[in-house]
């Protein structure tokens, strides 16, 4: 057995071997060793968030992780974002005929790595297998459930003007080491996928200073750019962020410099942008300094009572750059 | 290479604002054009716009290689996209340029074989990896790239390949810059020459503008503080009255460009008149495979017949907006019926198109729409 | 109109260059420039150098923006002595 075949999904004695053989072997908890047709739990009264998000990526195994990091990582962060305190995931696998088992082997501890990081617990799933060429390589979706403990309130309509906002750190990173592999660039070694579970980070914030954390977002797809964007639209502020306080690590920027791409809308997978009350902004960046996700953490702007809706970028020379959501995918460009 | 810190840039662009304050009269209108796309970006990019005096106006030329591309050509290119014998290799630029009736990437949604490359070279593994397909490669661009697809014509030929050919349409700078004082004359008080085209073409096909036009320029690199050193050269020749062809980007520029690239362009082409998206035609300012290498040419070995005729899209002024004669927001379309997600024109199509800078780093309603 | 980075060129195989900028390496046609020495700084557009950078201007450059820097600093040094 060194390949999936289509009868690994049929649901019979193969589809059975592959869950004791791969699943299990790495995913194991109370709730999940019982592979009934769902998981059963109690729940403390109180406020739930639940979130889900489908992974594909290519190429599937990348400079500092793979499509199984993402998997377990974006759901915990989405949950991290609702301010709640990632508990369960489920993992729905849709295989690709003919991927060889010792890469969905690799997958598949690697995220049971993650959900131990983030501790979480994997405790329901499902696996198709579909023919070659229906997918690529791989497709995971992962949903997610957690508890938003009380008095944490995080959403748009709180963001005020004259509020700090926070970027966790460097942006780009994970975008150009999965892509920048493409165009025969080769990569140093210190370009890796920042992609990390933030819930520990996040909970230390609102442990703290919860009741003053207005919004969180992490800036994957569509970068920076779109997120602070987004933030102004939905939050009816206008916002100023400085270009010499975002950090953009020179590795990033050099393949963004020659295959055209701007870096503040390149996806980021372990970063977050907080929106806070002035008041705590200190705490807050020394708390997330503590962790190795927060370490280059800085405050790059400010919420306003007028330009509602827009986001300025001051640039390094002084002058206002406006930024707009991501439009059309960057692709490389010779102008 | 040693580069500027972040908080020396700041205080060297100071330093020549201020320089460009003593120079500049207030009141005087000055419009420069900065003649080159990447430059316009840099321009909204690092905010340079607000930064400058009143009076001293950037205005976009024709420096776009995707903005100028007629749309007959976008409708042969997508015309070989229809054919399942053949591979379009093209650069992202091209993706999403309008043709008369459709565009790469929709031809794309709808199944052609069409690849994005970052260098041209690349389409002679493509045609070693496919000898059952003809690989037609997007050849546009100005003398930057027209040297590095003319090297590449060189390198098809040596290889003995048989199945890879160009649809050029390659555009000349000076020729357009004439073109441009001769169809209107003292709407520009100066030129932001591009940097990289004068990389291979050195400083003396610019000439004519100081000689003939009187008109002053300064061939610049794309940093925000480069390009403000252009702009105090101009406004240093004006105070003067002695006009040349400045040179503030002397690390990569030389007077002669570079010779073994001429040479190569030499070669491989030959001078043709060309049209202009939105200009129309401009004597000599094209360029065609000549020689040996015209065997390469995707129209001679693979003739095409277009099935319907182009259309030009009505109400758009991107020929008016390319030559600086309207600002983008002036074309009645902008805004409206053209805008960065429905693109109608090539220049709101373009990444470095003046109605797209416009659109995208908030100039849509003429200025920007900041406020301190 | 034209996307070109510097780079510095580390290593040559015939006409084919590895250049290197901080965190990437590429192939590179050296085609236009068959003077480039290993060690050069090059100028790259769509995979080919299109110019060798020479240096000695670059510093020029360099050193003329750091006189104009500094003349700034003194008009603002100057400014707060007088305020």
């Amino acid at each position: 057995m060194e390949r999936v075949r289509l009868v690994h999904g049929n649901g019979g004695r193969f589809s059975h071997e592959l869950t004791e053989k791969f699943i299990l072997k790495y995913f194991t908890n109370s709730l999940l060793a019982l592979l009934h047709d769902g998981a059963q739990f109690d729940v403390p009264a109180g406020r739930m968030a639940f979130t889900t998000d489908s992974y594909v990526v290519q190429p599937i195994m990348f400079p500092g992780g793979n499509i199984g990091k993402l998997a377990v990582c974006g759901t915990v962060n989405d949950l991290a974002m609702n301010g709640a305190v990632p508990q369960y995931l489920s993992c729905g696998l849709i295989l690709e005929e003919g991927l060889p088992f010792e890469m969905l082997d690799t997958v598949l501890a690697t995220m049971a790595d993650m959900a131990k990081q983030a501790n979480i617990e994997i405790v329901t799933g499902d696996t198709k297998v579909v023919k070659k060429g229906e997918v690529d390589g791989i497709y995971i979706n992962t949903a997610g459930v957690g508890m938003i403990p009380s008095g944490i309130s995080i959403a748009p309509s709180n963001v005020k003007a004259g509020m700090d906002i926070i970027l966790s750190g460097s942006i780009g990173d994970h975008s150009i080491a999965v892509m920048g592999q493409r165009f025969g660039l080769s990569l140093s070694e210190s370009i890796k996928t920042d992609c990390a579970p933030l819930n520990h980070m996040v909970h230390d914030v609102l442990s703290a200073v919860g009741d003053k954390v207005a919004l969180m977002r992490d800036p994957t797809r569509g970068g920076l750019g779109t997120v602070l964007k987004e933030i102004a639209d939905q939050s009816q502020v206008g916002i100023r962020v400085d270009e010499s306080a975002i950090i953009v690590h020179p590795e990033v920027q050099s393949v963004c410099d020659i295959l055209g791409y701007d870096p503040l809308y390149l996806a980021n997978e372990g970063k977050v942008v907080l929106v806070v009350d002035s008041s705590v902004t200190e705490q807050v960046l020394s708390i997330m300094k503590e962790h190795e996700e927060g370490r280059e953490a800085t405050c790059i702007g400010r919420t306003l009572d007028k330009n509602i809706g827009k986001v300025g970028l001051q640039t390094a020379l002084g002058g206002i750059r406006l930024l707009d959501l991501l439009g059309e995918d960057q692709v490389p460009r010779i102008c | 290479m040693k580069k500027l810190t972040l908080q020396g840039k700041q205080l060297t662009a100071e330093a020549l604002i201020h320089k460009i304050k003593e120079l500049h009269t207030p009141g005087e209108t000055v419009r420069l054009m900065e003649v080159c796309g990447t430059h316009t970006v840099s321009i909204f990019r690092e905010g340079l716009r607000q930064l400058l005096p009143e009076g001293i106006e950037l205005v976009s030329g024709p420096g776009c290689p995707v903005c100028v591309t007629d749309q007959t050509y976008m409708d042969k290119a997508l015309a070989y996209a229809d054919r399942d014998d053949v591979i379009i290799a093209t650069f992202g630029d091209m993706l999403k340029v309008p043709g008369s009736y459709s565009s790469l990437s929709e031809a794309q949604t709808k199944g052609a074989h069409i690849h994005v490359i970052y260098t041209p070279l690349e389409i002679i593994e493509l045609g070693k990896q496919h000898p059952d397909k003809h690989i037609i490669f997007l050849a546009i661009g100005f003398e930057t790239t027209i040297a590095v697809i003319g090297a590449t014509v060189k390198a098809v030929a040596a290889s003995g390949l048989d199945n890879v050919f160009f649809l050029v349409s390659h555009k000349l700078v000076p020729p357009a810059l004439r073109a441009l004082l001769d169809r209107q004359a003292g709407h520009i008080d100066g030129f932001i020459l591009p940097g990289h085209v004068s990389v291979i073409i050195g400083e003396e096909p610019y000439r004519f503008l100081a000689e003939e036009y009187h008109i002053p320029s300064c061939i610049a690199g794309f940093d925000g503080v480069e390009i403000l050193s252009a702009v105090v050269n101009i406004l240093e020749q004006r105070k003067m009255q002695h006009f040349y062809v400045g040179n503030t980007y002397h690390s990569v520029v030389m007077k002669e460009g570079n010779p073994v690239a001429r040479q190569i362009m030499n070669e491989v082409y030959e001078p043709c008149d060309d049209i202009w998206r939105g200009i129309g035609m401009i004597p000599e300012s094209g360029l065609s495979l000549t020689g040996e290498y015209a065997t390469y040419d995707a129209e001679i070995a693979l003739p095409i017949t277009l099935d319907r005729p182009s259309k030009e899209i009505k109400g758009c002024q991107c020929g008016s907006v390319l030559q600086g004669l309207i600002k983008p927001n002036e074309c009645p379309l902008f805004g409206t019926s053209c805008t960065a997600d429905h693109p109608v024109g090539a220049c709101m199509v373009s990444v470095e198109g003046s109605c797209a800078a416009w659109y995208k780093y908030g100039y849509a309603s003429g200025g920007l729409s900041w406020e301190d | 109109m034209c996307l070109a980075v510097p780079a510095q060129l580390i290593s040559i195989n015939e006409s084919i260059g590895t250049i290197e900028l901080t965190g990437a390496t590429r192939d590179c046609s050296l085609l236009l420039v068959p003077e480039a020495k290993v060690g050069d700084w090059l100028l790259v557009h769509a995979g080919f150098a299109v110019q060798i950078v020479d240096e000695e201007e670059a510093q020029a450059t360099l050193e003329a923006f750091r006189e104009l820097e500094e003349l700034e600093e003194a008009y603002f040094a100057g400014k707060t002595a007088n305020s």
